[in-house]
């Protein structure tokens, strides 16, 4: 059944693209993750256009991570001082994302940005991923016990001044790492239609320390707002955003998430890293194949709005 | 003002080049107005059409050829080339088409090349060949040559999306002066207004013009949305924003099970 786009201007099976939410829903509940890096590149291959696409996708992991941060919240496991600190920069980074998207697509060079972070930010996340779990997979291997590394090891960010104390995750650290997260997670999310919690999560956990406990749900709510606010921007400077196409989305992404949190649970923590990381790597490899090969056809056209 | 101008002089060389019409034509259109909704795929059309003598009654001529142009309402595209500049393509140059159409279609009974020389069909702009496609270049806004690479990059490409096609099969005549013409209305098609062209040949001469129009309108929701984004964008996306809300907090709601 075939449905019509009113911003993105073109009609889509109204089944595939409720698939490919359920099927990216799925794994951002396993994973813990909005999964707008693998939505927006979806829906790039399906002929939305890149900047319809990044802006639609914002509202989508706004949905997904809503439902994980009400979960959370439950549970109690939201640093909610850590988060409005991580947000007051994230807002600012937004804001800064969705002007260079304006300036960069104004300049035709949006496509290649778009690449070039892709392969950069995955290929190296998601080596880090796989390196990481296949060793800690090898030392359980062994009969070693898998040790986090946590408290105690300070390193240099905790040397920083301007110290706060955010007692539900139990650290104590300076304000400046926490504002260069937010305004760096922030960034990126509306730069490339990524909601950020696959590099979020790491970065608390090594630069800041915060315990497992609630560095998911804290990164959710980051990712919510974030993502809510990339939205409200995008639809005010660029007029993209599809809210048939992400309605759909969200519905899939919804139910696919509930399931996929399921099939989560029953699976070691370092073999869902392992497949993560895989996941990314691939996607990163993918864009940086796209960027190398020749292209099909050396011309494109895009028309010029605004004249 | 200066593309005022040029349209003035392209519409007056037209005018001047016309001859005294001997025939007359009378064309009625399937459906004048075409609703994009949220079901819309494209549609169809048939342009009907009768070929009649003119004032001076003259006989009707034995064959004649026709050609039928719509066009759907201008904008401006820009064409980008990409090149490999350290290992990755790039975009590396660009050219801007201005006031475009969005939608062309350049159907006839047989190729336009035999229809007419190359010399009528450029005054007359007949064939995607011959069609004006203006660029700026520089200062300037003009059509290039035929064989310039953004010309025909464009063109290729427009015609891929099913934009811009040409067919010498798309009109028959039914009887030698009564015809159909099939016009195909991708479902990728921007609204607005498609003047239609129909000119009507006989012996490689124009000998008789006349024009039709379709309205393509958004209607409903579609348009709903689409003039909320472009002209209420806060709300829309504060809008779109509580809609991805209110669906999160519904679906842990419904699937709760702590």
């Amino acid at each position: 059944m075939q449905i019509y786009l009113p911003i993105a201007d073109m009609p889509v099976n109204i089944f595939l693209v409720l698939g490919m939410g359920l099927a990216v829903g799925f794994i951002s509940g396993m994973f813990g993750i909005g999964g707008g890096f693998l939505m927006t590149p979806l829906l790039i291959f399906i002929g939305i256009s890149p900047a319809v696409a990044v802006a639609s996708v914002a509202s989508h992991i706004a949905a997904s991570s809503c439902t994980g941060a009400i979960t959370y919240w439950r549970r109690r496991a939201i640093d909610v001082a850590l988060a409005m600190m991580l947000l007051s920069a994230g807002i600012i980074g937004t804001a800064f994302g969705v002007w260079l998207f304006t300036e960069l697509r104004a300049l035709d060079q949006l496509d290649l940005v778009i690449g070039l972070s892709y392969v950069t930010l995955l290929s190296i996340v998601g080596a880090l991923m796989i390196y990481e779990s296949v060793r800690a997979e090898l030392r359980a291997r062994k009969g070693m016990p898998a040790t986090l590394r946590r408290p105690g090891s300070h390193n240099w960010i905790h040397g920083l001044p301007l110290k706060m104390r955010f007692k539900r995750s139990k650290i104590y650290v300076s304000a400046i790492p926490v504002w260069a997260i937010g305004f760096v997670i922030g960034f990126i999310g509306a730069i490339l239609g990524i909601g950020g919690g696959f590099l979020l999560v790491p970065m608390l956990i090594y630069f800041l320390r915060v315990p497992t406990a609630t560095v998911i749900g804290t990164s959710m709510v980051l990712t919510l707002i974030t993502m809510a606010s990339a939205t409200v921007m995008h639809a005010v400077t660029n007029h993209l955003v599809d809210a048939i196409l992400a309605l759909i989305l969200m519905v899939g992404g919804v139910i696919g998430a509930q399931f996929g949190v399921r099939t989560g649970q029953k699976m070691r923590g370092e073999r869902l890293r392992l497949l993560l990381g895989l996941l990314v790597f691939a996607v990163g490899m993918r864009f940086a194949h796209q960027l190398v090969s020749v292209p099909d056809d050396l011309y494109s056209i895009r028309e010029v709005t605004g004249q | 003002m200066m593309r005022r101008t040029l349209m003035l002089l392209v519409v007056l060389a037209a005018c001047a080049a016309e001859p005294a019409l001997a025939e007359r034509m009378v064309v009625s259109l399937s459906n004048n107005r075409v609703a994009v909704t949220s079901s819309f795929v494209g549609e169809n059309l048939v342009l009907f059409g009768v070929i009649e003598p003119g004032p001076d009654r003259a006989a009707l001529r034995s064959n004649y050829d026709l050609v039928v142009t719509m066009t759907g309402p201008p904008e401006t595209i820009r064409t980008r080339r990409k090149e490999r500049v350290l290992g990755i393509w790039v975009n590396i140059d660009w050219r801007e088409f201005v006031r475009v159409p969005s939608y062309l279609t350049i159907l006839s009974n047989r190729p336009v090349e035999e229809i007419a020389n190359a010399d009528v069909r450029r005054r007359l702009q007949v064939g995607l060949d011959y069609f004006l496609l203006t660029q700026r270049i520089g200062p300037d806004i003009a059509d290039t040559v035929r064989d310039d690479p953004y010309r025909v990059a464009f063109v290729r490409l427009q015609t891929f999306y099913g934009l811009y096609r040409q067919s010498s099969s798309a009109v028959t005549f039914l009887t030698p002066s009564v015809f159909r013409v099939a016009i195909p209305l991708p479902s990728n098609v921007p609204t607005g207004s498609y003047p239609i062209d129909v000119k009507l040949f006989s012996g490689g001469q124009m000998v008789a013009r006349t024009t039709s129009n379709l309205e393509v309108i958004k209607t409903g929701v579609e348009q709903y949305l689409v003039d909320a984004s472009r002209n209420y964008g806060l709300i829309y996306g504060a809008a779109t924003s509580m809609m991805a809300l209110l669906i999160g907090w519904f679906a842990s709601v419904v699937f709760r099970r702590d």
